[in-house]
């Protein structure tokens, strides 16, 4: 069991080691395809050389971290295979199916265009050229929801049915899985909080330009471009956002629960809007949940149902399956130790199954499949040892949550004042602090991507101990490997994906400096 | 040789020229196609080839085989 314990702590480790490496070249891909193309529109529209020296600058930061992050995605196709074996059987053609659609359509679409993109300013007609450039950017986003499709039905697996014959679980509707409310909500969220850092990102280059005073009016080309899209991004991340906690309170509640340290819920919930929390304390006990929080009235229940009045359950409400309607009478759903039984009757039933297809009793067969179809939500409950193993990392979940939301608020701040010196450049320019605020746009750069990559760990953190939700935990998904194995290549990966993070950042940083030291109002090529 | 015909081979006639001249004019590219190749042979024919093999495959050969497989892991394996 310790061994068990082991391959998959190592496991989920190495997974997210490389999906946190990985995503830190997706969303500059995402955000500077966006702000290249509307520069190049620019271009288009005016004619000016000008900006068509600053698109070329651009797009030359988008080709390299295009180029260094390019299959850094692949690692976790692998992993799939040979860590996650049973899961990646489990799941059948339903994340095959989006992660084909990735492949064929989105990715060749990607990589045809940004050849035109690179190699055709003289080959093809400027508008043509314009096209392509989209047509980059806009690939790169799809071939992001095929992606995220294939994610959110991890976290809300919908349009499938479990076949017991095969032990997987078969698309019933494509149209269900690729536009469930989880993958709608998690594709706009994450695609637009991409073109905030896109947006941050451009304003933390032009900053450093500027504090070297290097090529002032091309900066200020640049964060027109930046600060706006940075700003459509962030209040459009921010409404997402509020769409995606509906979601997660709707099919996630413990996830919910988790993100804000909420063991006891009420009506009338306040959220924290900054806390410290204790410990020591565990579910079912009678210590407080912080040791320290301010929190605002009615927060967490308008934030969860758009109700002020609303019950929002705490992870012990979930844990017994008690909520209430908002004339205060309880509503009893299913507690997890209902649950835990359900979920062993369904075992018993795909074993009778299983000595069934041997006997060829089709009648009994379809009689038993329709049974464990009826009841499959619960078929994960079966494999906990108790109710208490489906909590998540409560602090983790808290804290990145809450560290996400703050770093949002901060963000929309800054690229608003971003936006406000584009339009008043005199402030800036004449301001004793103006280097300051330069400093700030530099290091709101890092700050982004650690926004990001929380966004990243609350959702995922959030919804353990399952791989499918309320289907398969993680001890289930596994393969039967030994903890040492997992660990060599975890370790591979850390020294690989480290050298391509410093071959990024270095050949960026020495193109930006480069770059910066000739004239950036004129084409040089 | 008809218009249609023509027009084809001077599609791919240009398609062909886009990518050569591309690659002949790269500047910061020939580093990062050079990385691009180092990390897809790492990838592919070391930690793919040697790490990460298909674990189904190296325990059963056929569907049915993994399919049992899976279903002994699912009920009686955890």
């Amino acid at each position: 069991m310790e061994e068990l314990i082991n391959v998959v702590d190592w496991s989920r480790a190495q997974f997210a080691l490389t999906a946190i490496y990985h995503w830190l070249f997706v969303p500059l891909t995402l955000g500077l395809g966006i702000i290249v193309a509307v520069m190049e529109t620019i271009y288009l529209k005016t004619k000016s050389e000008k900006w068509l020296a600053t698109t070329k600058f651009w797009m030359t930061i988008f080709g390299v971290n295009f180029a260094i992050g390019v299959a850094t995605g692949i690692i976790l196709e692998f992993e799939f295979g040979t860590n996650w074996s049973n899961y990646s059987w489990f799941v059948g053609d339903i994340f095959g199916a989006p992660l084909a659609v990735e492949g064929i359509l989105a990715f060749f679409m990607e990589s045809t265009f940004i050849a035109v993109m690179f190699f055709g300013w003289k080959k093809v007609s400027p508008k043509f050229h314009l096209a392509a450039t989209w047509l980059t950017a806009i690939g790169a986003s799809l071939s992001a929801l095929w992606i995220l499709v294939a994610n959110a039905w991890m976290q809300y697996p919908t349009g499938c049915e479990f076949n017991p014959a095969t032990m997987r679980n078969e698309m019933t509707s494509f149209a269900a899985v690729a536009l469930s409310p989880m993958a709608i909500s998690k594709f706009f969220h994450t695609v637009l909080s991409a073109w905030t850092l896109g947006g941050v990102f451009v304003c933390g280059v032009c900053g450093w330009m500027m504090l070297k005073k290097r090529n002032l009016d091309h900066c200020w080309r640049s964060l027109k471009v930046g600060a706006w899209v940075g700003v459509i991004g962030i209040v459009l991340t921010m409404i997402t956002g509020d769409s995606s906690a509906v979601t997660v309170a709707k099919y996630q509640p413990m996830k919910l629960a988790a993100m804000e340290g909420l063991y006891k819920g009420n009506h009338e919930q306040s959220i924290v809007a900054f806390g410290i929390l204790n410990p020591s304390k565990q579910a079912f006990d009678d210590r407080d949940p912080y040791l320290f929080d301010i929190s605002i009235p009615y927060g967490l229940s308008f934030l969860a149902t758009h109700d002020f009045k609303a019950f929002v359950p705490g992870i012990e409400d979930i844990i017994n399956g008690v909520t209430y309607d908002n004339e205060g009478n309880e509503i009893n759903t299913v507690s997890y130790a209902e649950r835990m039984a359900r979920g062993k009757q369904l075992q018993e039933m795909m074993a009778q199954y299983s000595a069934e297809m041997t006997s060829g009793n089709t009648t009994l067969q379809d009689s038993l499949k329709s049974a464990i179809n009826a009841d499959f939500k619960n078929f994960g409950y079966a494999y906990l040892d108790k109710p208490e193993e489906a909590i998540p990392n409560v602090p983790l979940t808290f804290y990145t949550f809450h560290f996400m939301v703050t770093v949002g608020g901060y963000l929309l701040l800054f690229l608003l004042l971003a936006l406000f010196f584009v339009y008043k450049p005199d402030i800036l320019n004449k301001a004793k602090w103006a280097k300051w605020w330069h400093i700030l746009a530099i290091i709101t750069v890092p700050l982004t991507y650690l926004c990001s990559a929380s966004g990243w760990i609350v959702a995922e953190v959030g919804r353990q101990p399952w791989t499918i939700q309320d289907l398969m935990p993680n001890k289930v998904a596994i393969s039967d490997l030994s903890a040492s194995y997992v660990q060599i290549t975890f370790w591979i990966f850390a020294v690989v994906f480290t050298a391509l993070l410093i071959a990024d950042i270095g050949i960026i940083c020495k193109q930006i400096s480069k770059k910066s030291q000739t004239n950036l109002d004129t084409v040089n090529d | 040789m008809s218009d249609i015909q023509e027009n084809k081979q001077r599609f791919w006639s240009r398609v062909f020229h886009l990518y050569y001249d591309g690659f002949r004019s790269m500047t910061v590219g020939k580093t990062l196609w050079l990385i691009i190749g180092i990390k897809l042979f790492i990838f592919f024919l070391i930690i793919k080839m040697i790490f990460f093999p298909d674990f189904l495959s190296t325990k059963c050969d056929t569907d049915q085989e993994k399919t049992e497989y899976v279903r002994h892991q699912l009920m009686d394996g955890r």
